[in-house]
């Protein structure tokens, strides 16, 4: 495996920033709009998302986070046990404007799921999608993002990983390509 | 450890301790679920379950079905009083022709102590044990013990006395084995004649005073008096049972610190607890029940993921 870095720290911090004067153009005081991250990935991207905003906007915003393991389409179609994060969802989602967040966009599966998770708390106005990582060309399914922090072009083989400070000590993405594969 | 180490949940006696966990940690989701606006998940909506009950029960019955239907996962029922079972079939012609009908899980009570684990070896579904005889009722042990866990934390250490016919109850048995490998102490409680004879090899303490086993312990799970499995009179009256082995407020009220009062059901009120206690704030019946639901979704979920395609 050889790795690439795809963003360093300070360009995820770049990253971050533009797309929550992004969010802020379409969403304004996100009096109305709550951010809702994927477990487990997107959660990471949530709190980056939120501490930004909040010190733009000087107001605290409504932000949760959304278990989709029992919506996957892969139960008893991989080796392994599909087991759930905890879903954090304090408030409704009933007619607001929901920004739905993950790291990497790759087949589009997680995000399909991740819509039917939504929809059992509820009738959002709107949904929107906000991706750090987009894995163009690789969908299984019509779905594309709203908001992207990268677009990157990758071959099935490859693997993007998305690094935190939080939880792996670094903020990266890298992308790990087989060797000889050029 | 991300899978269960049995193929089939015939009883609490094959399940590890790391089984135990997991049934658990699926449990706390499946508990966030059922507790949505929409309380459904579509995880199991390509399997077919067959409940087949050959003795009565409601609740369990119930709690199967809605957890079942809560996974998405299609259902066919079957009660041994309108069926072949009647005409004299056997046990394992009845179900291999269910199991004809490509059923993919079995959830089986009968009134035969090994009948979950005899049908498990010789059918290719999955089987769940739901009460045979007067062995095992293994989804009851595990609510149970996961309502004393929400309630107080943990179950290791804590001190449970099952207080009652501890000699007719499967619950009991299981509710044994179950605690004790989560790390419990366990205390049986009742007339000499409802207390088998070695319990104590299960390594559970025995006493024959409610009041002494009261104050030792946290929780107290009272059984209700089994009057369709006394053939023969094992105490002298029901009056007697509830004066000697009968919850009430007094009682309760007369220990020096708050335990958990616990009932599988059905309730015999005014016989083994009385309404004030059943209704009080200590009792958990009710959270029971509810956690009832998840521990089955998250049985139902984890053996399901074995099923081969």
């Amino acid at each position: 495996m050889e790795k690439q870095v795809i963003l360093n720290a300070k360009q995820i911090e770049l990253t971050i920033k533009r797309l929550c004067h992004e969010l802020i153009e379409s969403h304004d005081d996100f009096k109305n709009s709550v951010i809702i991250g994927l477990q487990p990935r997107g959660v990471q991207v949530v709190a980056r998302l939120k501490n930004e905003l909040e010190s733009i906007l000087g107001h605290s915003i409504q932000c949760g986070n959304l278990d989709i393991t029992f919506f996957r389409d892969d139960f008893r179609r991989t080796e392994k046990q599909l087991l759930p994060s905890v879903t954090n969802l304090d408030f409704s989602i009933e007619n607001k404007k929901v920004v739905l967040v993950d790291d990497v966009l790759y087949t589009g599966r997680t995000i399909r799921a991740g819509l039917d998770a939504l929809l059992t708390f509820g009738r959002p106005a709107k949904v929107e999608l906000l991706i750090l990582i987009d894995r163009r060309f690789s969908r299984d399914l019509p779905i594309q993002a709203d908001y992207h922090g990268k677009s990157v072009d990758t071959l099935k083989m490859e693997r993007v990983s998305v690094d935190w400070l939080e939880t792996e000590g670094i903020d990266q993405v890298l992308l790990f390509t087989k060797e000889g594969n050029e | 450890m991300n899978n269960l180490s049995v193929d089939h949940l015939t009883g609490i006696r094959d399940l590890t301790n790391e089984d135990i966990q997991l049934i658990f940690k699926m449990a706390d989701s499946f508990k966030d679920v059922i507790n949505r606006p929409i309380k459904k998940v579509p995880s199991l909506r390509d399997i077919t379950i067959a409940n087949l009950f050959f003795e009565n029960s409601t609740r369990t019955r119930l709690s199967f079905e809605l957890a079942e239907k809560r996974l998405s996962a299609d259902i066919v029922n079957f009660s041994a009083s309108s069926s072949s079972v009647k005409k004299g079939e056997t046990l394992i012609d009845t179900v291999n022709n269910i199991l004809s009908m490509k059923v993919d899980m079995v959830v089986m009570r009968h009134p035969n102590p090994g009948a979950a684990h005899f049908l498990s070896q010789r059918i290719s579904a999955k089987v769940i044990n739901a009460g045979d005889g007067t062995h095992e009722h293994p989804t009851q042990a595990l609510l149970d013990a996961y309502s004393i866990r929400e309630e107080l934390g943990d179950v290791s250490g804590k001190k449970v006395v099952i207080v009652g016919d501890i000699l007719h109850s499967r619950v009991a048995l299981s509710n044994i084995y179950c605690l004790k490998k989560l790390g419990a102490e366990v205390m049986v409680c009742g007339p000499t004649t409802l207390i088998p004879k070695h319990i104590a090899d299960l390594g559970v303490s025995v006493s024959h005073n409610l009041k002494e086993a009261l104050a030792w312990c946290d929780v107290a799970n009272m059984l209700r008096i089994q009057l369709e499995r006394q053939e023969i009179n094992f105490f002298p009256s029901l009056r007697e049972y509830s004066m000697l082995f009968g919850l009430n407020k007094q009682l309760l009220d007369s220990l020096d610190k708050r335990i958990i009062v616990m009932h599988p059901g059905p309730i015999n009120r005014g016989v083994e607890i009385t309404s004030e206690v059943a209704d009080s704030d200590q009792s958990i019946i009710l959270n029971q029940v509810e956690n009832g639901v998840a521990i089955r979704m998250a049985i139902i979920y984890l053996l399901a993921s074995k099923i081969e395609r």
